[in-house]
């Protein structure tokens, strides 16, 4: 039961109000792309014991898509954001960066 | 005997007596008596028999950790199986009845299990019940589930009402004793917002058994205090009778609160859950005796030390008269006073340890009590009751020194703290080498959204057993809970408390330390399990080295207590057996609730109409008051069909299947989704939504469209109109609607965030009525107020206008293969406009149609359903809908991953029609059976039937199926074994079985 600031209307959501949407920040591929990206793409995730990037939807609120950085072991959460970006925001990887030494989570560290 | 005795009792009001009964038979208790209690001084020592092999149980404990007394309590429709009598506080006219016997307590079939309990070892269920495979439905489930299952199930609907509470606080303590409410104090003074949980009826938890003083002052005093001054600070909450039930992420709680249990007259619901968000947890939820590993440790009046002392103190009642006391520690000296000055005869203290104890071994000497050091019990004797113990040394096999009669073992191997809410979340352990204990780790507890600490143990759940250590340890914590939450506490001194020191404790796994096989098989550590030293011991020589992997194989801490009196000792015996130490085995996962909670308290109000809410059309109540059949699609009721007095259901199906393709009939097809897509990007939008093409459809016109997943999977089908330049209207199924326009949002929020479209969701927004026959053009040209004709108002067109001076948008589109218009209205006309209709459409024979109506004309026709020929694996190529699929589009959501290989494999089943051969009606989902068997020795398969019905209109059977190389079969036989035991055979078909060249609908 976890909260998470959703970042549209600033709401302190309780997880009943969310809507889960799995891993963030995948990049689409789509015809005329290779077997092994398309299906990397559809199918091949981190979930990693540590921290994640995770996207959510306000579902039972304004109905927005934001992402989460949390970690999957503490359940710490270092930021929330709007969904529309393909990078983490510069400030929530400092606070990851800081707290976590030496942490990578696919391109980004 | 057990008996109630003259003195002690505090807990009890001896001037009320309380009736109730057990099996039937009528006892006396008192008020304020458990129902453990009440027995007990009614001499019911054995309460029921143990689930595996039916040995006669007696109380072991005195509260939540009760292994053994589980009753079935209440009758008819207020009966719930598995009642801890040690929680349950007796009222007037209780009735309670044992479990696990057939046919009765005392006498029971199911105990020979017991005579075989050498045949019958861990894992005795895996290793035995595997094969033959033809031996599990005849013989092995039959015998598993007449002897497995605690209890019975309820057989009538639960009478008693439930409730959910959400509540927020700045520090939620739970445990009502002297530590938890030393922490609700502290939190309190500082100002913060405090709940203080207690599961039972009384504050002050086991201190004031245990004796001691606080401040000088008994105990009892303390607690008098320190509630009225709680009760008097209003920003502390307290509730007794109130469980701390787990602790979730993020500092959510779960509070289990039992209203009237105590008193079933009493009004309003009968459990309310409590769902708590808190900033701090203090968990304040005390310890729990072990008992001791040794042969007959399960006859009823063995019992935990600190339970016999709750008794006497508590209840005033005593399992015996005559009682022996088996230790390792100093804590079981207080038992073996108290029944002393209670005039309960102690024969022996045999103390596992060569050199006793401490203070209270010399009290205990000094009222004449014998004390044996070094001493240990080899075996209890006695069945359904102890009739004495042997003597033996701790150090030894078990040979006995010396037989002694008794009717009553007091146990103590030291205790636990209960780490269970601590680790609910997370929160680690530490092993406490000293005390031969885990406790919370405090460098690693639960963490919370900020990634700090929100879960602190106090007490003795922390480890800090004596008084003042109790006091003290809670003032820190809760101290440190309060300032974590933001509020600062004045620094005051802890109250001080002051209890006899002990000597220091001797682990005792099992006694005695070399006990010899047939002891080992007799010395239980699981007593609701009826697991045994012998059979984890066995689970380590045959390789299970995980103290997880244990716990499945041997069911040790599996059942409704979850080993709260067996996991230490459980896991102290396989780190022995692994000659590794007890830390390094660790110990199982610890999982809410602490105690099992009632499913009604879970579900809450949540039941019967307000379970779930009903969507309704705005013609629902006509269809109501004309014979609607109902069936549920979605949230949505949509009518099956319209009985007529005299019909069945199947009658009045075929008349409107027949009176539909023949005059007319009208259809609610409000529940169909409509969602509005707008904006300068929302013909590329919805290019990138279907296989085809939306962007290039002209204003006025419909095109029918499909909806892929990105993995190619067919997921919604619909009409989709164009409205103006930049506005289309998607019809969805009518249980599509929600998910598709979120479906269409997550695209555009999260992929395609610089496009300019909206979305709006307007299924209720309109009602819309199909009509469609023949006669459908007559009944609306007779209602008047548009050109309906071929020429106007082409096939796949919609208009604007108006029917008998109701504004509409009427669409020319057919789902039956009918000449067929579908008018939206705003839904507050609907019912205005279905009245009009059906009275303009009488003079033509119109009648309503029900969903399977509108299945079988679509069925005739060929036309596809999303979830009869979809099933989540299904692509629009499987189905022949190729024409539907655009080659134009560069991408749409689904076409790269129908280019896998998976996807494009010519033995994929493809879509084809099914007509038996006699003319009879498919079964639904059976499958065609091709040559030869699977490895599992099934009949391999080759296709299967995705819809099937009896066709009034062809006067037969057809169906549409998924069949390898379907289409390039047409005309061979199949062979589809039903469950009725009969073979069908039916013909491979074109899946248009009417009207193929579509001459009915472009009229
Ligand atoms: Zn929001």
């Amino acid at each position: 039961m976890l909260i998470l600031r959703c970042p549209y209307c600033g709401v302190d959501a309780d997880e009943t109000e969310l809507a889960p949407g799995g891993e963030a920040h995948l990049k689409r591929f789509g015809p005329g792309s290779g077997d092994d990206d398309f299906h990397d793409y559809l199918f091949t995730r981190e979930n990693p014991r540590g921290v994640h990037f995770e996207r959510w939807r306000h579902a039972h609120g304004c109905g927005k898509w934001f992402h989460a950085a949390r970690a999957t072991d503490t359940l710490q959460v270092f930021g929330t954001y709007p969904a529309q970006t393909s990078e983490p925001p510069k400030e929530v990887l400092a606070l990851i960066r800081a707290a976590r030494p030496g942490w990578s989570w696919r391109e980004f560290a | 005997m057990s008996t109630r005795i003259a003195s002690h009792g505090r807990l009890i009001d001896r001037n009320t007596t309380v009736s109730f009964t057990f099996n039937g038979k009528s006892f006396i208790g008192h008020a304020g008596d458990t129902l453990a209690s009440a027995l007990m001084a009614n001499d019911q020592m054995m309460i029921g028999r143990s689930f595996k092999y039916h040995r006669p149980r007696g109380l072991v404990a005195s509260g939540a950790e009760e292994p053994n007394a589980l009753v079935g309590l209440g009758t008819g429709s207020r009966f719930e199986p598995n009642q801890r009598a040690t929680t349950t506080e007796l009222f007037d006219g209780l009735s309670a009845r044992s479990q696990n016997h057939w046919p009765s307590l005392e006498h029971d079939i199911g105990a020979i299990n017991s005579l075989f309990a050498r045949f019958l070892p861990a894992g005795f269920y895996y290793k035995t019940f595997m094969y033959p495979r033809s031996f599990w439905k005849s013989v092995y489930e039959p015998f598993i589930r007449q002897s497995a299952g605690l209890g019975q199930v309820p057989t009538e609907r639960d009478a008693d009402t439930y409730e959910h509470f959400y509540a927020f606080t700045d520090v939620l303590v739970i445990g009502g004793g002297v530590a938890g409410l030393q922490a609700a104090l502290t939190a309190g003074r500082a100002g913060a917002k405090v709940l203080l949980m207690e599961q039972s009826a009384h504050w002050g938890g086991r201190a004031p058994v245990d004796g001691g003083t606080i401040d000088g002052a008994p105990v009892e005093e303390f607690v008098e205090q320190a509630v009225s001054e709680l009760e008097a600070m209003p920003n502390v909450t307290l509730r007794n009778r109130c469980m701390g039930a787990g602790i979730y992420d993020h500092g959510y709680a779960l509070g289990y609160e039992r209203l009237t249990d105590h008193g079933p007259a009493q009004p309003g619901p009968r459990h309310r859950l409590w769902r708590i968000r808190a900033k701090q947890i203090v968990t304040a939820t005390g310890a729990i005796e072990r008992p001791l590993a040794f042969a007959g440790n399960d006859v009823p009046g063995v019992m935990l030390a600190s339970a016999m002392r709750d008794y006497v103190v508590n209840y005033g009642v005593t399992p015996g008269q005559r009682v022996i006391v088996a230790t390792n520690n100093d804590d079981a000296y207080r038992t073996a006073i108290t029944l002393h000055e209670a005039g309960v005869q102690v024969l022996r203290i045999l103390d596992a340890r060569n050199s006793g104890g401490g203070p209270l071994m010399s009290v205990a000497r000094e009222l004449g009590i014998r004390i044996d050091c070094g001493r240990a019990i080899g075996k209890v004797k006695g069945g359904k009751r102890v009739t004495g113990v042997s003597v033996c040394a701790q150090e030894g096999q078990g040979g006995a020194l010396e037989d002694v009669a008794c009717d009553a073992v007091a146990m103590s191997g030291g205790w636990s703290p209960v780490v269970h809410l601590w680790s609910h979340c997370g929160g680690k352990l530490t092993w406490d080498d000293a005390h031969a204990m885990f406790r919370p780790d405090p460098q690693r507890p639960p963490t919370g959204a900020d990634g700090l600490g929100y879960v602190t143990a106090a007490g003795a759940a922390n480890g800090a057993l004596a008084l003042d250590a109790v006091l003290e340890d809670a003032t820190v914590a809760a101290s440190a809970a309060a300032r974590a939450a933001g509020f600062k506490s004045k620094s005051v001194a802890p109250p001080q408390g002051a209890a006899s020191p002990e000597a220091p404790l001797e682990p005792v796994w099992l006694m005695p330390r070399q006990a010899e096989t047939p002891l080992r098989m007799k010395s239980w550590l699981d007593y609701q399990n009826d697991v045994k030293v012998s059979d984890v011991q066995l689970a380590a020589r045959e390789g299970y080295e995980s103290v997880e992997h244990t716990k499945r194989y041997t069911t040790l801490g599996m059942a409704t207590d979850q080993g709260k009196l067996s996991n230490i000792n459980g896991l102290a015996t396989l780190a022995d057996a692994l000659q590794a130490e007890i830390p390094q085995v660790g110990t199982t996962t610890f999982r809410p609730p602490y105690t099992p909670i009632s499913m009604g308290a879970i579900a809450g109000e949540a039941r019967g109409e307000v379970f779930q809410p009903i969507r309704k059309t705005p013609m629902h109540d006509w269809h109501e008051a004309h014979g609607a059949e109902w069936e549920p699609v979605g949230h949505w009721r949509r009518p099956y069909a319209y009985r007529r007095p005299g019909e069945s259901t199947h009658d009045a199906v075929m008349r409107e299947v027949k009176n539909t393709r023949e005059a007319v009939g009208m259809l609610d097809a409000s529940t169909l989704g409509k969602i509005l897509v707008k904006g300068p990007d929302a013909g590329r939008f919805l290019d990138m939504m279907y296989t085809n093409m939306m962007s290039t459809l002209k204003p006025g016109k419909c095109r029918y469209g499909l909806m892929c997943s990105e993995n190619g999977f067919l997921i919604d089908d619909g009409v989709v109109a164009r409205i103006d330049d930049d506005t289309w209207l998607c019809h969805t199924t009518t249980g599509g609607a929600d998910r598709i326009h979120a479906h269409m949002e997550e695209w555009l929020q999260t992929e395609w965030w610089d496009w300019q479209v909206y979305t709006a969701n307007l299924t209720e927004q309109y009602a819309q009525i199909a009509v469609v026959g023949p006669m459908a053009r007559t009944v609306l040209e007779t209602l008047g107020g548009m050109d309906l004709s071929k020429e106007s108002l082409g096939f796949m067109e919609w208009r604007d206008g108006a029917l008998g001076g109701i504004p509409v948008r009427v669409y020319r589109i057919s789902f039956s293969g009918e000449l067929s218009y579908e008018i939206a209205v705003p839904a507050s006309l609907g019912q205005a406009l279905w009245d009009k209709i059906a009275d303009v459409g009488a003079a033509y024979r119109i009648m309503p149609y029900g969903t399977e109506c509108l299945h079988i004309l679509r069925a005739e026709k060929g036309f596809i359903m999303i979830g009869d020929e979809t099933d989540g694996t299904v692509i629009p190529q499987d189905l022949g809908l190729h024409w539907a699929i655009s080659k134009k589009k560069e991408d749409f959501l689904g076409k790269r991953a129908q280019e896998r290989s998976h996807m494009t494999d010519p033995d994929r089943w493809k879509l084809v029609g099914l007509e038996t051969t006699d003319g009879s009606t498919l079964p639904d989902g059976a499958y065609a059976v091709a040559e030869g068997v699977n490895p599992n020795g099934q009949r391999n398969v080759q296709g299967r039937v995705t819809s099937t019905y009896h066709s009034p209109t062809l006067g037969r059977g057809i169906a549409m199926g998924l069949v390898l190389h379907g289409p390039d079969r047409m005309g061979e036989l199949l062979e589809f074994p039903g469950t009725d035991g009969k073979t069908y055979t039916a013909k491979i078909t074109d899946p248009v079985f009417y009207d193929k060249d579509g001459e009915k609908q472009n009229v």
